[in-house]
């Protein structure tokens, strides 16, 4: 800390560097996003301006206004929100009971459980295509959202497990044990002590499984054919002509789609940190 | 159902009466769960690797015939190669496959350890810096393969004209493998980031306090402290992102389309038999492989690193 006195050039050199360093980060980080913002907001025959152009070149909102009239966006954009709510409410659902039994209950298998169930989330997903596949067109769910809601618990289940299992563990033991004592039922325990205080992971879990349901691709490609959800659209988007991408349409539909989570992320910073840490590095 | 706990001391068989009736209702409670996994997870596995075993059409996957492992290796009396062992593809798939993990693995664990000290160390601007580190992370992977295919437009992309001056990377498979891991890359370094930074954030202080006293330079502070005592978090996420790229899929398809995809990733690879070419039994195949090899690979490092889940 003294360098600042007795070597005034070194410590400014050193700062400096370090400062040039922070900056190269967040360019690296922001810039193609921020390029993408911009290049929604331009003409499309502006986009061979070269790159001081393009930024001075005037703003327009019309690629946004083509992006909402589009049928097939729309549809992408309510089954989207269909699909990950309802993939996120059951998972919520069943996770917090086995995330209770798991972290409160002693009894055999335990371990035997929760390898299951970390197997379970580094599974492959392609491993259960084919047979998915033959399921969904079985049962006459084929392109319908219930079969991406269905699917979707294969990641969404496993994560939610083992997130709220570790929020359980942490919780104090008095708590229920008053409860139980009062000879509550273990789900009365769980709906009237327990989940008040969980509230605040619930709304973390329930976060993150949503965010990985939005952007699932996989099934939603696989399993859809016309009611597909906004990743698919945005993927397959194309203009008039097979030659001709409309990229300022793109990119628009791309930030209509990222600019909710954006929000919703930095909104809840904290919680998310504390849910990808306990989500991954406890397991 | 209902335990009525007592405040007065419980004698050793009504205390066992107690064990068994909470080992139930934990049953109970696990069960959804149980079963809901065995219907996405469980019995979709189970298909699979019934099918792996026989020729079977997707449209029509009740009408098979069994082949044994024939959709792994089968040579006709002609001489023709069938099972996907003896296709070049599929080995052109797993070589990037496994070249995309290992570069793209390593760049984030190095970029992320370098953010994370720079976030973990107090300047001004540090929050900004927090922050934006949240946002390739936030941004759905499809979205991010397109922002990306756009920057490498040779024609009007920021890196594909600006940078390479109107090369078009994507449209070779031996290029577009390294613009892929840029992409991945550019993704995930900060999901690293952040895991490494909850690390360091749990590293005791006074350890360096001591180290500062003795005289150890920052450089040997961050190799003899550092290091070691983040290798446990480290571990884990590198399992978890190892994992994560070996199962790869978004991206290629996205940015290169059905056919070069299944050139560059393994699942490109499954998926372009299963479902565009409708060979269901040897799609199957090639989807037990990929789940062989990435169950290998969970035990090798599980066991090499001894890296503990709990």
């Amino acid at each position: 800390m003294n360098l600042q006195k007795t070597n005034p050039t070194l410590y400014y050199l050193q700062r400096g560097l370090f400062y040039l360093l922070v900056l190269v980060i967040s360019v690296y980080l922001l810039l193609p996003f921020f390029w993408a913002v911009l290049t929604s907001f331009r003409r499309s025959g502006d986009l061979f301006l070269s790159p001081m152009e393009f930024v001075m070149a005037p703003s327009t909102v019309s690629n946004y206004v083509q992006v909402f009239a589009n049928p097939s966006f729309q549809r992408g954009l309510l089954f989207s929100v269909i699909v990950a709510v309802a993939a996120v409410i059951i998972s919520l659902i069943l996770g917090s009971f086995a995330a209770y039994a798991l972290g409160r209950f002693r009894f055999k298998g335990k371990s035997m459980v929760l390898y299951i169930i970390l197997a379970v989330s580094v599974f492959p997903q392609i491993a259960v295509l084919g047979g998915l596949f033959t399921l969904v067109r079985a049962t006459g769910l084929y392109n319908n959202p219930i079969a991406l809601i269905f699917s979707y618990l294969i990641f969404t289940i496993p994560f939610t497990v083992w997130v709220l299992t570790s929020f359980v563990r942490d919780i104090p033991g008095e708590l229920e044990e008053a409860a139980l004592v009062d000879g509550a039922s273990p789900l009365q325990t769980l709906f009237k002590v327990l989940f008040p205080v969980m509230m605040p992971a619930l709304v973390t879990t329930g976060l993150l499984a949503f965010i990985n349901a939005w952007n699932e691709y996989l099934f939603a490609l696989t399993f859809t054919s016309s009611n597909r959800t906004v990743p698919v659209v945005i993927a397959n988007y194309s203009g008039a002509s097979q030659y001709d991408q409309p990229w300022g349409q793109i990119m628009a539909a791309s930030i209509v789609v990222t600019v909710p989570l954006i929000i919703l992320v930095l909104v809840f910073q904290r919680n998310i940190v504390s849910g990808l840490t306990a989500g991954a590095v406890k397991g | 159902m209902t335990t009525k706990v007592t405040s007065t001391p419980v004698p050793p068989t009504r205390r066992r009466g107690t064990e068994a009736a909470r080992a139930r209702q934990a049953f109970w409670l696990l069960l959804p769960t149980l079963i809901a996994i065995a219907l996405v997870a469980g019995y979709p596995l189970y298909r699979t690797i019934f099918f792996a075993l026989f020729e079977a059409d997707l449209t029509t996957p009740d009408q098979r015939t069994f082949l044994g492992l024939g959709n792994f290796w089968f040579t006709t009396e002609e001489g023709v190669a069938l099972g996907f062992l003896q296709d070049p593809k599929w080995w052109e798939a797993v070589k990037n496959t496994m070249l995309f993990t290992v570069v793209s693995v390593f760049l984030e664990t190095v970029f992320g350890m370098i953010i994370a000290l720079v976030v973990n160390s107090a300047f001004k601007g540090r929050a900004f810096l927090r922050t934006a580190m949240l946002v390739p992370w936030a941004i759905p992977t499809v979205v991010s393969a397109q922002m990306w295919a756009y920057m490498y437009n040779d024609s009007f992309g920021l890196v594909g004209r600006g940078l390479l001056g109107g090369q078009a990377l994507l449209a070779n498979t031996d290029t577009a493998i390294w613009a892929l891991i840029a992409v991945d890359v550019w993704k995930t370094t900060s999901f690293m980031a952040l895991l490494i930074l909850a690390g360091l954030q749990s590293l005791p202080g006074d350890m360096y306090e001591a180290a500062d006293m003795d005289g150890a330079s920052k450089w040997t502070q961050f190799w003899r402290l550092t290091l070691p005592l983040l290798r446990p978090a480290l571990l884990v996420a590198l399992v978890f992102r190892s994992l994560d790229a070996l199962r790869v899929f978004d991206i290629m398809y996205v940015m290169l389309g059905a056919n070069n995809a299944a050139a560059t990733s393994m699942t490109g690879y499954a998926r372009q038999a299963m479902i565009d070419n409708s060979m269901l039994g040897m799609g199957s195949a090639v989807a037990v492989a990929i789940f062989l090899i990435i169950m290998v690979i969970v035990v090798v490092y599980v066991t090499a690193f001894r890296v503990k889940f709990d």
